[in-house]
This record gives structure tokens, C-alpha cells and sequence, in this order.
């Protein structure tokens, strides 16, 4: 199996389109980093304007976590979208390319090669997460400097510096959790068809969907949205509230694995019965 | 020698209400070059890539050295080699690295071997280029290496020769008896250009409309096929009156623009030739025909 996944892997990062993600993270979180410290504060300013008149802020406020902690809000909808790039092409990819017909007549099971390219898929999201992750809070802390951690949601909560750091790692990790199932959707998606534009197609409209189903207070919505993985796709952010509500991310996690497992089942129960005709 | 190694038993695929192959028993023994003979469509593609597992059958089995596809089926191909219609292959990686990652998948295959493969095929020296930049011919015999990485003893090949030049037509079909005669590998080639099987197997099928039509002994089977002499002769009127006086030895003949189809027994030729030459006709060519085109014609005809 490991030799399966060694190749698996050097099929995947020898090709270009697995760059194209990195490319844009390297390109996108820079620009808005350094635009940020030109700006020199204003974002932070206009979002505190009217609490400015009541209290008083000491420190640097805006710096490198606030910052990192602005771009973990890709993780709704941009991250997702470069995961589904490239788990969307794991199986159709091959369909495109015609290369089932090169694989699958082989001694080692379908199985085994679903397992393989699955694998594969699960080390490609957790990479790419944690690239953005360095990059992101790395370069924030170099441009801007370190200090307390500013929350703005419902309300202000501002975290002491000497917290950041792990609820960032643990963050991140939540965050790799919920990608996964994102790619494991994608995976699945990609398990049907022999296109891999339709995998990223129809995983960013079941996003979509479930995104929107979720915030419409409609009684049957209500029902539905408890089902909904959308429903845990910020389950990172509880890392930055005060208590950290650790059983609700428990049943976070338990909720996306369970996703995440119908969707590789799916995807394997797909898979092994598939007709190559590509 | 006479083992079967390969056999397919009432196997069927329907696809909706049409069944591309329907009950196909077909049986490929040890060191034939089983030629498998079908017009474009006639279900041969679909037959190997049930025998390959591509395609998982609707009805019937397939045995390959004894094992179960169905239920052995790493044990049934491990000693499999194919190609299976036109040859893709990952584009962006070299031959070397393609093959590298297809040993993997076949068993325990070395760096030697890869370019012992290479070699074979004339590749070794483009091995480490990457695959977009070889031309059709060069990635169709890069498909037969990847066919032949693992050492197999059953090779299938699918229309290996399409899209190919007539060198490079010629090139795969010496790579064929290659293979048999000195490397004794079974081969199962499919083609629809009847020339190439009449060239290269001694056992071929005829499938037509997914259904098998004959199965046996090219030899065999050629003998049942009609025999004929191209005559090109003149003049014409003394021509014909030789004919008609030799109902001994030919069966039948009809004329067409200056050129005869004599139906006869080719030990019956040069008697004719005598006979013609002694009644002061000018004979440029008596051409034998006993071609298994004749044969599959009529037999797809007749299957029609």
C-alpha cells in the first residue's frame, strides 16, 4: 500500500494542476497582508469605531494574529473551492485521461487503488491547509508584529497572546478536518463521472446549497440544517471563543467524520462497480 | 502446449436493451496467436475489456490460467499483460516513470526490466522524455511495453496497430511473432484489418453483432473457404473457349472486364496454364487466392 501511495503521490505532484491552489494562496495571502500593513489599521479602526467611545485599548491590536485570523475566513468558500480542484480530478482524472485502462487491468484490486488515490487526496488537503497556515500566520507575524488576539463576531472578545498560538495549531487542525470531508465530497463526486470539472462543479453547489439552506429561518430548513456538514464548516472558529465549547466541537468532529465516511463509502461502492469505457 | 489459458464461457454485456456481446465462448490456448477478427463495432473491444476487468460482465465467466476472474481475480491477471484500445498514458511524466508506476501496480518489476521493455520496442533512448512529445506510433509501442513490464505470459492486445503507418504496421507485426516464436508468450490480438490475423495467428474467432461466429484453426478454416484463380489473359474469346473445355478442373469462373475469377483447385493451375498457353493465350498472371477475407466477408454476411 505504501508503494501505491508513493506513486499515487508522485502522479499528483508532478502535475501541474496540484500547484494551482498553492499558486494562489502564495499569491492572494501576501497581497493581503502586505496591503493590510499599508493600510495600516483603518480595517481594525472602522470595525471598533463604535466601541472606541466606550473603552479603552492598550497594545497593538492590529497585528500578524489578527490578520492570520482575517484570512482563516477563506476557509468558507476559496479553500474549499482549490481542495475541489484537485480531489474533484483524482478518479476522473484518470477517466479523462484514459489512464484507467492503464491501472485497472493490473493484479491489485480496485480497492486497493481507491484506497491509495484516497489517501493521497487526504495528504494533499492536509498540506495545502497547513501551507496556508504557515504562510499566512507566518508572514501576518514577520509584516505585523505579535500581541493579543481581537475576536470580532457577536461580540468583542480579545484573546491574550499567550493563547493565540495553540488555538491557532488547534484551529487549523479543525480546519483540516472539515476540508477533508469537503474533498472527501469532491472525491466522491469525482468517483461518477469521467470529467473533472463536475466534481468541482457539484461540490461547490452542494456547498452553496447547504450554505444557504443554512441561514434561512424556515421551520423545515431548521430540520434539515441539523444534517447538514455545512452546519460544522466553521467549527475552527469556536477555537477563538471564550470558553472554547469543547463538546460541541466533539460532536462537530464526530458529525463531519460521519460525512466524510458516507461519502468515501459512496465514492469506494462507485468505484469498484465502475464499467471503464473511457 | 495444448492447454487452454484463457476461456470465456456464455459471457454476455448488455448495455440497456442492447447487448454488445452475447454468449461468447471463446478459448485461447497455450503459445497461440489468437487472432480475434470483427468489423468496427462488432463487440470486440467490449469482450476485452471483460476478459481485462474493466467491464464487469453481465452474464457468463472468464477463466484465466484456471482462476476465476470473478472471484481470483489478482491471481487470474497477474500473469496478463494488455493494451486495450488506443494507449493513453499520463502525459506528463516520462515513459520510464509511466512504466515505473505500471510495474508497481503489476508486481515486483526492476529497473532493468523497464528498459529491457524499452529496448524491445526501440523506446530506451526517448525513456526518460515525457510522453506528450512521443508521436502516435511511438506511444502505441510504448503500449506494448507497458503491456509486456510485468514478463506475461498472455499478452492482449487491442488493435495495436491503428493509426499506425504500414512501417509502423509492419514493425508491431514482427513484434508479434517476436513474441510468440522466440519470447513464447500467448497472444490474443484483435484486429478488424483481416490481413494482419491472416499474417500472424494460427487460431482465430470472428465476431460479428457481439456474437461469436466461428472459432477454430486459421488453416482449418481457410480450407473451408472457397478457392479462386485471378486469371488476366487475352484475348478474351480464346480465353473462354479454353475454359469452357476444362469443366475437369475448375468448378466455375465468370468474367469481368478482361479479368477471370476461375473457381478451382490450386492443383489444378498448372494444367489450365497449359492448357491456355497450348491454345495461344497470352497468360500475364494466374493469381491464387484462398483469403480469409473471402471467408469473413461471408461470415459476417451471412450473420447479418
Amino acid at each position: 500500500m505504501i508503494r501505491l501511495v508513493y506513486y499515487e503521490l508522485i502522479k499528483l505532484f508532478l502535475k501541474k494542476r496540484t500547484y494551482i491552489g498553492f499558486g494562489i494562496v502564495l499569491l492572494i495571502v501576501p497581497l493581503v497582508e502586505v496591503a493590510m500593513k499599508l493600510e495600516g489599521g483603518r480595517f481594525l479602526t472602522i470595525a471598533m469605531r463604535g466601541l472606541s467611545q466606550d473603552f479603552l485599548f492598550f497594545g497593538n491590536l492590529f497585528n500578524g494574529w489578527f490578520v492570520a485570523y482575517q484570512i482563516m475566513n477563506s476557509l468558507w468558500f476559496h479553500i474549499p473551492l482549490l481542495i475541489s480542484f484537485v480531489a474533484g480530478d483524482q478518479l476522473a482524472g484518470e477517466a479523462t485521461a484514459g489512464t484507467y485502462r492503464l491501472i485497472l487491468i493490473r493484479p491489485v484490486s480496485r480497492t486497493r487503488i481507491f484506497i491509495a488515490k484516497y489517501i493521497t487526496t487526504l495528504i494533499y488537503t492536509v498540506v495545502f491547509v497547513f501551507f496556508l497556515a504557515g504562510l499566512s500566520i507566518g508572514l501576518a507575524v514577520i509584516l505585523l508584529g505579535r500581541g493579543d488576539l481581537i475576536v470580532i463576531l457577536r461580540d468583542i472578545l480579545i484573546l491574550p497572546e499567550a493563547e493565540v498560538a495553540w488555538r491557532f495549531m488547534i484551529a487549523y487542525l479543525l480546519a483540516a478536518w472539515t476540508m477533508i470531508t469537503i474533498a472527501s465530497l469532491s472525491f466522491f463526486f469525482s468517483s461518477f463521472v469521467e470529467n473533472a470539472i463536475g466534481p468541482i462543479v457539484a461540490t461547490m453547489g452542494v456547498l452553496i446549497v447547504f450554505s444557504v439552506i443554512s441561514v434561512i429561518p424556515v421551520e423545515l430548513f431548521e430540520i434539515l440544517k441539523r444534517f447538514l456538514f455545512t452546519k460544522y464548516l466553521n467549527m475552527w472558529q469556536k477555537m477563538f471563543q471564550d470558553p472554547i465549547p469543547w463538546d460541541e466541537m466533539k460532536i462537530g468532529i464526530l458529525f463531519m467524520g460521519t460525512w466524510t465516511l458516507a461519502f468515501v463509502l459512496g465514492a469506494w461502492a462507485v468505484f469498484v462497480r465502475k464499467d471503464i469505457l473511457s | 502446449m495444448n492447454e487452454t489459458i484463457l476461456q470465456t464461457r456464455q459471457l454476455g454485456k448488455r448495455y440497456g436493451k442492447r447487448w454488445a456481446v452475447k454468449n461468447l465462448n471463446l478459448e485461447v490456448r497455450c503459445s497461440d496467436v489468437f487472432g480475434f477478427l470483427g468489423p468496427n463495432g462488432a463487440g470486440k473491444s467490449t469482450t476485452i475489456r471483460m476478459i481485462l476487468s474493466l467491464v464487469k460482465p453481465t452474464e457468463g465467466a472468464t477463466e484465466i490460467f484456471g482462476h476465476s476472474l470473478k472471484s481470483h481475480r489478482s491471481e487470474a491477471l497477474r500473469r496478463v499483460g494488455g493494451i486495450v484500445e488506443k494507449p493513453d498514458f499520463y502525459q506528463y511524466l516520462s515513459a520510464y516513470k509511466n512504466l515505473e508506476i505500471v510495474g508497481a501496480l503489476s508486481g515486483d518489476v526492476k529497473r532493468k526490466r523497464i528498459f529491457e521493455v524499452l529496448d524491445l520496442v526501440g523506446l530506451s533512448d526517448r525513456a526518460t522524455d515525457r510522453v506528450k512529445t512521443y508521436s502516435h506510433g511511438m506511444k502505441q509501442r510504448l503500449g506494448i511495453a507497458q503491456a509486456l513490464i510485468s514478463d506475461p505470459e498472455l499478452v492482449i492486445l487491442d488493435e495495436p496497430t491503428n493509426g499506425l503507418d504500414p512501417q509502423g504496421m509492419k514493425e508491431v507485426r514482427d513484434l508479434i511473432v517476436h513474441l510468440s516464436h522466440d519470447q513464447k508468450k500467448t497472444i490474443v490480438l484483435s484486429s478488424h484489418l483481416l490481413n494482419e490475423i491472416e499474417m500472424v495467428a494460427n487460431r482465430m474467432a470472428i465476431i460479428h453483432n457481439g456474437e461469436l461466429v466461428v472459432q477454430g484453426d486459421v488453416n482449418t478454416l481457410l480450407d473451408e473457404g472457397e478457392k479462386y484463380v485471378i486469371l488476366h489473359a487475352e484475348p478474351p474469346q480464346k480465353v473462354l473457349s479454353v475454359l469452357k473445355r476444362q469443366n475437369k478442373i475448375l468448378k466455375n469462373f465468370s468474367e469481368k472486364e478482361g479479368r477471370f475469377e476461375v473457381i478451382m483447385d490450386f492443383a489444378g493451375i498448372p494444367e489450365l496454364n497449359k492448357a491456355l498457353v497450348d491454345a495461344g493465350v497470352q497468360v500475364r498472371a494466374l493469381i491464387p487466392r484462398r483469403s480469409l477475407e473471402d471467408l469473413f466477408l461471408s461470415m459476417t454476411e451471412r450473420a447479418t
